[in-house]
This record gives structure tokens, sequence and C-alpha cells, in this order.
């Protein structure tokens, strides 16, 4: 498995976020604002982008913070402390739909 | 290189179809259609990993079909597997003989044996959850019941000779992370489930080989536990003495100690949290939604499914006067007391004006539903009564 894993792995660096993207993810759009970029490239690398919105009816800004932080912390997300930060301002701004 | 290809090959042989239509939140009444190669189309709660939920329509029939069956899955590397090359290995520290078994060796070998049961994701109807928690926003598709067949789990485990000491069985898969950061996606049971008659190695689903997003060639079934346990392209069985130590123990799937009924997972349980196990009895109305308008005077039928852990379904009883009353159900044939039963109710439409109609399911061990959720993160173990509010005019 683990020859499987790294190629995965290699994958992505070497074709950038959505490597593996399935048909269908090129539709998903995500609302504009500072911080798309980097939260599309780095949450994309491991899953479609629609969790987001299909999150975001849940979702807080302390959330979104939980929700990166575990992401970084339990699944080894490859993401920046900066980065972090630009993707949190960016989620909390853009799909903090919770009531 | 080849490797890379053959992943990019596979991925881009996901879907038959696009995904139709922006995408919605769950549980807000658009819910949005997308269809995964071999099946029909499902609800769409996220792309990759795939998550799809089996629409109301199609929970309808006694036994769910392949087709239309709800796929789950945590990791977005999932390979397509060759049945002739496939092997389940078999091993760990209480194991007397560790086992390598192809496809034809668990044909051929152990007996075959079938059973009816429920698969309910744990997260069921998790987007219907107040107040609302993080995570797939199920509504209530997340489960259906299938007829499986396979051989059992103990026969292997036997075969392996399970030493006295073993404590917990430990289950892999051949779906795996795209990060090496990422903890696979790997669980364990206790022993004393693992060797119980009904758990199951299973290599059919309704009489067909399981469908690839289902878990060919061999999956998990673990009938009355919920369906994080089912282990989908199974690979690696271990045999252990000490208590597995895996993220997708450890820290998920788990709810506070001593807030549900059902078995217990005790050399996994902490004084704050546990594992969930058991399904809680529940009940779903499958006939009609909240908005559905009544012939005045006209034949109108309640019709739905009732299921719980194990015990089996004694009875279903219909409230149309706020849960003060309740009168029985009809139920269905018994498909066994892991599967669900159907259950009818003929409503009374000679008055026009608001119908509203509870249903609580009870199961042989006595227990019942709920009318309050019991809160907990992960958004688990909604079972409270459910309530259809009709018109009739």
């Amino acid at each position: 498995m683990r020859g499987v894993l790294l190629a995965a792995a290699l994958a992505v660096t070497l074709a950038g976020a959505g490597a593996l993207a399935v048909a269908g993810e090129e539709t998903i759009q995500l609302h504009e604002g500072s911080g798309r970029d980097i939260a599309a490239a780095r949450c994309a690398i491991c899953h479609s982008l629609d969790y987001i919105p299909n999150n975001a009816p849940v979702m807080d800004r302390g959330g979104w913070e939980k929700t990166i932080q575990k992401m970084r912390d339990k699944y080894g997300a490859p993401v920046s402390d900066p980065e972090a930060q630009q993707i949190l301002d960016y989620l909390a701004g853009s799909y903090a739909g919770k009531p | 290189m080849r490797r890379r290809e053959l992943l990019l090959g596979a991925a881009g042989g996901w879907f038959a179809g696009r995904a139709l239509g922006a995408l919605a939140a769950a549980g807000e009444g658009q819910d949005v259609l997308g269809t995964l190669a071999g099946k029909r189309p499902l609800i769409q709660r996220a792309l990759r990993p795939p998550n799809f939920e089996t629409p109301l329509r199609d929970l309808a029939a006694a036994f769910t079909a392949n087709e239309v069956f709800f796929v789950r899955y945590h990791l977005a590397v999932i390979p397509r597997i060759d049945p002739a090359s496939w092997r389940l290995t078999v091993g760990g520290s209480s194991v007397g003989a560790a086992l390598t078994l192809s496809l034809r060796d668990l044909q051929h070998d152990f007996e075959r044996v079938e059973l009816a049961a429920v698969n309910q994701c744990s997260g069921n109807r998790r987007g219907l959850f107040t107040p609302r928690v993080p995570g797939v926003q199920w509504g209530n598709g997340a489960m259906g019941n299938a007829l499986w067949s396979g051989v059992r789990l103990r026969d292997v485990l036997r075969r392996a000779r399970i030493a006295p000491d073993a404590l917990e069985v430990v289950f892999n898969g051949a779906d795996t992370p795209v990060l090496l950061g990422t903890p696979d996606f790997v669980k364990s049971l206790p022993a004393e489930r693992a060797l119980d008659e009904n758990t199951l190695i299973a290599l059919e689903m309704n009489g067909h080989p399981l469908p690839h997003w289902n878990g060919a060639p061999a999956r998990l079934v673990v009938p009355g536990w919920t369906g994080t346990y089912w282990i989908k392209h199974l690979t690696e069985i271990r045999i252990e003495t000490a208590p597995f130590d895996g993220f997708w123990m450890k820290g998920a799937y788990r709810v506070p100690t001593g807030a549900f009924p059902g078995a217990r997972f005790k050399s996994q349980e902490t004084p704050e949290t546990t594992p969930i196990t058991e399904i809680l009895v529940n009940s779903l109305v499958t006939s009609h939604v909240s908005g559905a308008r009544l012939v005045h005077d006209a034949k109108a039928e309640l019709a739905g499914k009732a299921w719980d852990g194990g015990a089996g379904i004694v009875a279903v009883e219909i409230s149309t006067d706020g849960r003060q009353s309740w009168q029985p159900a009809e139920l269905g044939r018994d498909l066994g007391r892991f599967a669900w039963r159907e259950f009818r109710y003929r409503l009374d439409t000679s008055k026009p004006g608001a119908l509203v109609v509870a249903v609580r399911a009870r199961s042989r061990d006595g227990a019942t539903q709920p009318d309050k959720l019991t809160a907990n993160p992960g958004g688990y173990h909604d079972n409270i009564v459910q309530t259809v509010s009709l018109e009739v005019g």
C-alpha cells in the first residue's frame, strides 16, 4: 500500500491540487474572496470542494478553526501557519452560515 | 509513473454522469442527485471521497437495491480490485496460523451463509440534528437493508487458530488516504463480537457480487452495529491481544460514555467517551413526507420501516393526536432480527385539515424511540420519534 500512497502523494505534488479530482468537481465554484485560491488548493488535495458549501450551514468561525486544526493535526494536511490563517479568514467570511 | 497513470485513470473513470445542477446544502430540501458508475442517481453529499445517500423512494422496497445502496468513504484513493488477484491476510499477535486467502478459498473452503441486515451509517440523519454538527450532512438515506452472503468471520478466525487471549480483531481495507500523514481507515471489534456467528465476510449483496462502491470483492458485515465497522474492500485482519490505538478508533466514531444503550466496547472505553456500537431502535416513514396532501375520504396508507440493533421489532405504533394515544401498525414479513421490518397503517382521512402523524417502534428488548435527541459531538444516534405533517383536503 505504501507504494500507492507515495504515488498518490506524488501525483498531487506534481500536478498540483485536484490531481485526483473526479468528473464533476470542475463545476464546483467557491465564492470570490481573498484566500479562496489557497483554500481551494490545499483542501482539494484530499477532498472535493463541495465539502465546504455542504458544511457551511453548520459552521461559524470557531467551527472552521477547529476543522482546519483537525485537518492539519489529525489528517496531516500540508498547510503552513500563515496559510491556515488565510484559509480561516476566507471560510469564516464566506462559508459561516450557522444560524 | 505507471502507478500514477493507473490512479488517474481509475479516478477519471469514476463517474458515469456529471453532477446535476448546483451543489446545495443538505437538509434544506434542495437535494442534488449525482451518479456514480454503476449506480442510479443518488443524493449527492460529496464527490471525493464519494458520499451518496439513497433517496427516500428507494427505501420503500423490502431490500434496498444494489444500484441505489448508499455509498460512504473517508479516503479518496479507492482502487478497483481484480477479484482474481485479491488476497485477504489474517495475522496478528493472537494467531496460531497466519493465513492468506483468495476469493476462491473463501468460496470453496468455508460454509456459505446468508443473512438479511440493515447497514446504517453512524452519522445517518446528522443533517437533521439540532443543534447542527459538522460532518457529512446526511438525511435519512445513509442506510439500507440487504441480503448479505459470504462466510462467517469466526470460521476464518478459527482457521487462523485464534488464541484465547485475543482481545480485539482489527480490519483494514484497500482504500487509502491521499497523504501519508492521513490515518488509514482501520477499525477494530471486540473479539467476542468478531466471533459472533452473525458477523460475516460478505462476498455478495442481494444475490450479486458486491458492487465496487459497497466494498467489492469482500466486506465485513457486522449486523446490529453501525456501518463504521463494516470495512469495505477487506484485505487484512489482525487478531490482537492489545487494544488497537488507530485514529479511527481513538479519535473518531465515539459517543459520551454511558449516554446511549447498547453493547459496550470495554477495551476502547474511557471515562469520557466510548466507541459507537449498536444501532438504536428506529423507524422511518417511506410513503409520505411532510407537506403531502391526502384526498378527503379517500383511502390512504402510511408505510415505512422499523429496525434496531438485533433484538428485533415487535411493534410499531402510530399517534395522530399529538402523541396522547397510540395505535398499532400492521407489521410486514419478518426478514430476520437484523433486518428492518415493514409497517403499514390506514390513515383516517374523514376530517379535512391538518393530520400530524407520529411513529414509534418498539424492539423485543423493550426499547422504544425517545422524544428528545441526546446531544453528542458526532451527531450520532438520531432515533427520536418522527413526525410527518400531512394535510387532508
